[in-house]
């Protein structure tokens, strides 16, 4: 399983913290974005291609082709504003 | 020597420098930035705010910029100390000191350290405002201030 989180805009908008995720078929963190958008309704709009979302694996900043396996922990959220 | 903290309590800069120099004769200069919350914001009132952050993953993302700090720079120390949740105007919101032999050195690994610390590390600000709640927006500016580094 794989486990993904969001945070601020994106965790308030989905109405969700977390979940889990079967990590059979994913080859990467955009495979990951894919399923998420294929949920359709909301989960649409945040993850549809014009948006931008930032996304981590294992809680270091990284980008859509980066592979994911069984035991990773994926988050995602909007560009960070910290400071 | 290097101290990275997030937390829900204020924090008083003024101690947080004199911890940083404390008992270090080889200390010549320190440069400290501090990020305040504004009560204004994007021309609307801004009466308090809240920061979110990823547990783990901010202390981490912090601890590998000062990393490089320190690669880039002979520093003699640096603090990085973060608010998170609920915090009112005039609050300080983050602190960034490092102390070095020279100003040169602390002047530049300080506002790198920022820099990276606006674009890398996972903090999310939402600002209470008449109109209501809203997420403050990343800002262009603060892509362009990281990329003059040039990793």
């Amino acid at each position: 399983m794989i486990k993904v989180l969001f945070f601020a805009s994106l965790r308030e908008q989905l109405d969700e913290a977390s979940l889990e995720m079967e990590a059979e078929g994913l080859a990467d963190l955009g495979a990951v974005l894919m399923r998420l958008r294929e949920r359709g309704g909301i989960w649409a709009d945040v993850f549809a291609a014009d948006q931008t979302v930032m996304m981590a694996l294992n809680q270091e900043m990284t980008g859509t082709d980066t592979p994911v396996q069984d035991g990773d922990e994926v988050a995602f959220f909007p560009p960070v504003t910290g400071g | 020597m290097n101290e990275i903290r997030i937390q829900s309590e204020p924090f008083d800069p003024n101690i947080e420098v004199d911890i940083l120099r404390a008992g270090n004769p080889a200390i010549g200069g320190v440069v400290s930035f501090i990020g305040l919350m504004r009560d204004i914001n994007e021309g609307e009132t801004v009466s308090t705010m809240t920061l979110e952050h990823y547990p783990g993953m901010t202390e981490k993302s912090l601890q590998t910029i000062v990393d490089e700090a320190n690669q880039r720079w002979d520093l003699l120390g640096s603090r990085v100390v973060h608010r998170v949740g609920e915090m009112k105007p005039t609050d300080p919101i983050v602190l960034v000191a490092v102390a070095s032999t020279h100003r040169g050195e602390a002047f530049q690994a300080c506002e790198f350290i920022i820099d990276f610390l606006k674009t890398r590390a996972p903090f999310w600000k939402k600002e209470s405002t008449p109109e209501g709640s809203r997420w403050v927006d990343a800002r262009h500016s603060d892509d362009e201030a990281e990329a003059r580094w040039k990793l």
